[in-house]
């Protein structure tokens, strides 16, 4: 397939990154919930919009705006994202409901709200998009997935420019059941994705692969397919989120087949963990391309060369969701 | 326009079906069933449910006994509703297409709407009070109903699940069939999942839109929705890799469109519908009059039916071809209702039949056609359309065409 160029991005996280400060140097103290720092959403929200939006969907649409904004106005051809638990927050609020009456007398409203296109459908009325739209809800590989929609849409002629995020909400009630708890997180992080190259300094993704409990060499194949050998890697973004058992599936990648010169970078402290932090992890490494250099606080490794051009995310969920992003600066 | 209008190596084939719904647990029965004009919608007696009143297309299979035809004999309690019909019907499109042995690439795009919300509706008590055994959590989500079918069939890349409510397995159509026009994989397992839930039917039930005694589609008397639950999944693949005997029918056109007009009303004058049907016919190169028949979506509620109706009274004009809506038969199986209408709309093109649009009694004084009311056995169809449009004004149209 071809490239896809990121014109822009709008991330809403726990990071200052709405202002496309990518410092990644806010205070996070230790807390086990990352929480996102929301933008005033007047301005990216209509009034009305803004009264009755659940909070996923003012994160959502303030995010997509903001790239929007970002790539001066341009309107995109299509609206891909990808959300692993959606309206979570609503859903739930509709199946206490439920529960609670006994089946009488219920309000639509969460129900209506907690449909999982509802950020995709949302962001396509804001902006008033009547092509494409499409909701990815595939756990730990929503993003990603979403993304993979994007570059085959970008294939074909009358896909120019493709508007694609990844979100998810803080849900108390998921959280509760976890078992073992990394420092929890959320985000909204949203794409301009165009087909061809915007100018100077461009970044492009060449390949996107989701899996689903691989052989354990599955990244070796990757890269042999893509003809990319590892050694040409200057960068590897992942998804480390300081539970022992995940993160020992990192290492053993780690020593078995990345380049020992390149760059380790991490995110999951920065954005804390939910499914689609990958949209984070995304986001940074491209304003670390367009900027020439990884933020000091995403650092695990610095690479021997301060080469970087080329740059692999690797993300995994409970090691049964895999993701695989080739990213390449100009 | 009969022929493909890419290059033969391009064509999108279907090589294999699977349906559950309420007509029953395999393709055949589901062509007997809809042969004999036999609907599936009854008193609700599986779910637990207060709503029991209110017919609803069910499986008439309890989880065990899922369980028990899908051969599952351990770790019975890991399995959703929604990830038990998911399997028997990939299960059946798997084995009609047989890939057994042959070293090919396969992928999974799945659809669900309630994914685990029966599971959770279930053992809400332990879940809301955080005491239920923490192995059961990957239960709950979208993921779950594909992950147990990629690993029933041991696929490993490119699985996703589509969620974009009513036209959710539509939608996973289209994915699956870019996937094998990319080159990702060269065969594609697409198709939906939804479990009946108490979620669905209290929320279709809030709206005040489920039809007290049976949904009438395209009806002047039309008085709402009846859900239903079921799975049904297609087996895609490229030219390159079918096996000719194999070869059911093509998928020559498709389209997903969106409204950009209201969260859950469709436009009333039908503009996203014939947007969607318009994109179709284009992207298989066809004329509207090519279409022999239109599975449409008809759920049977006010607007959707005149909203549907006008958008074929404006893409097909004076020629519009018959249309009806199986959803008297098998209910609105949500998620899963764009597939089980392509495997519908499939044995139409197989067997040269057109499936009346049961329970029908008046025509709608706003349009200018009434649906098929009667079972036409030598029907012989080129190409079929069908719809699906959902909530956030989601819509799909696919077009089925005889190989």
């Amino acid at each position: 397939m071809m490239p896809a160029y990121i014109i822009s991005t709008g991330l809403i996280s726990p990071q200052r990154t709405f202002e496309n400060d990518f410092s990644c140097d806010a205070d996070t103290g230790g807390a086990p919930i990352l929480t996102a720092v929301e933008p005033d959403y007047r301005g990216l929200l209509h009034p009305v919009q803004l009264r009755r939006s659940s909070r996923i969907l003012k994160l959502g649409i303030g995010a997509a705006q903001r790239c929007i904004h970002n790539a001066g106005g341009r309107q995109p051809d299509a609206i891909i994202v990808g959300t692993g638990l959606a309206c979570v927050n609503d859903l739930e609020t509709f199946m206490k409901s439920i529960e609670e009456s006994g089946e009488q007398g219920l309000s639509a409203i969460p129900f209506i709200n907690s449909s999982h296109n509802t950020v995709a459908a949302q962001v396509a009325r804001t902006l008033q998009i009547q092509t494409y739209n499409n909701t990815h809800c595939h756990r730990g590989a929503s993003f990603e997935n979403a993304l993979l929609d994007t570059l085959m849409l970008l294939q074909e002629e009358e896909y120019k420019h493709v508007l694609v995020g990844g979100i998810d909400e803080f849900s108390m009630h998921y959280y509760r059941l976890l078992e073992e708890k990394p420092v929890a997180g959320e985000g909204a992080g949203f794409f301009l994705l165009s087909d061809t190259p915007p100018g100077n300094n461009s970044v492009k993704i060449s390949a996107v692969k989701t899996f689903y409990r691989p052989p354990e060499d599955f990244i070796a194949r990757f890269l042999e397919e893509q003809q990319l050998p590892a050694h040409q890697l200057d960068a590897v973004v992942l998804g480390i989120n300081g539970l022992p058992a995940d993160d020992a599936v990192y290492r053993r990648q780690i020593d078995t087949f990345f380049p020992p010169h390149a760059l380790l970078a991490a995110y999951k402290h920065l954005c804390g963990e939910y499914r689609t932090a990958g949209a984070f992890a995304l986001a940074l490494a491209t304003h670390a391309l367009w900027a020439g250099a990884f933020p000091a606080p995403s650092v695990l490794r610095p690479g021997a060369s301060g080469k970087l051009q080329k740059v692999l995310l690797y993300n995994h969920y409970q090691n049964c969701n895999h993701s695989l992003v080739v990213l390449e600066g100009g | 326009m009969n022929d493909c209008q890419l290059p033969t190596e391009d064509c999108l084939l279907i090589t294999g079906v699977g349906i559950i719904s309420a007509l029953g647990r395999s393709v055949k029965e589901t062509l007997d069933a809809l042969r004999k004009q036999q609907s599936g919608l009854s008193p609700v007696t599986i779910l637990d449910t207060k709503l029991k009143h209110i017919p609803a297309g069910e499986v008439k299979y309890s989880d065990e006994e899922l369980l028990d035809q899908l051969g599952i004999s351990t770790g019975r309690d890991a399995y959703t509703r929604t990830a038990l019909l998911g399997l028997a019907a990939a299960e059946e499109a798997m084995r009609m297409s047989q890939s057994g042995g042959d070293k090919k690439r396969i992928s999974l795009v799945s659809s669900t709407t309630t994914g685990g919300m029966r599971f959770h509706e279930k053992n809400a008590r332990e879940i809301f009070s955080g005491t239920i055994d923490r192995k059961y959590i990957s239960l709950l989500d979208c993921a779950d109903a594909a992950q147990q079918i990629a690993q029933r069939f041991g696929i490993t890349e490119n699985i996703t699940t589509v969620s974009t409510a009513c036209s959710s397995s539509a939608n996973a159509i289209i994915v699956g069939a870019r996937m094998i026009k990319n080159g990702l994989a060269d065969k594609v397992l697409v198709g939906g999942t939804d479990a009946l839930t108490r979620f669905a039917l209290n929320g279709f039930n809030s709206l005040e839109i489920l039809s007290p005694d049976g949904c009438r589609p395209f009806d002047a008397r039309r008085n709402g929705v009846s859900l239903g639950e079921g799975a049904a999944y297609l087996v895609l693949e490229s030219a390159a890799t079918a096996r000719p005997e194999r070869i059911l029918c093509r998928l020559s056109g498709y389209a997903n469109t969106n409204e950009a007009y209201h969260q859950t009303a469709s436009s009333p004058g039908g503009e996203g519908a014939a947007h969607s049907i318009r994109q179709a016919l284009a992207s298989a190169g066809l004329r509207p009059e090519d279409i022999d028949y239109i599975n449409a979506h008809g759920t049977g509620t006010q607007i959707n039916d005149l909203s549907e109706g006008r958008a074929i009274e404006t893409v097909f004009g004076h020629h519009i071809p018959p249309v009806s809506s199986t959803k008297g038969y098998t209910g609105h199986t949500l998620a899963a209702a764009g597939a089980a209408e392509a495997v519908i709309s499939i044995l139409a093109l197989q067997h040269s039949m057109l499936f009346p649009n049961l329970r029908f009694t008046a025509p709608m004084p706003e349009l200018s056609f009434t649906p098929q009311t009667t079972l036409e056995e030598n029907a012989p169809l080129r190409h079929v359309l069908s719809n699906s449009f959902g909530f956030g004004g989601s819509n799909a149209s696919l077009i089925f065409s005889r190989p």
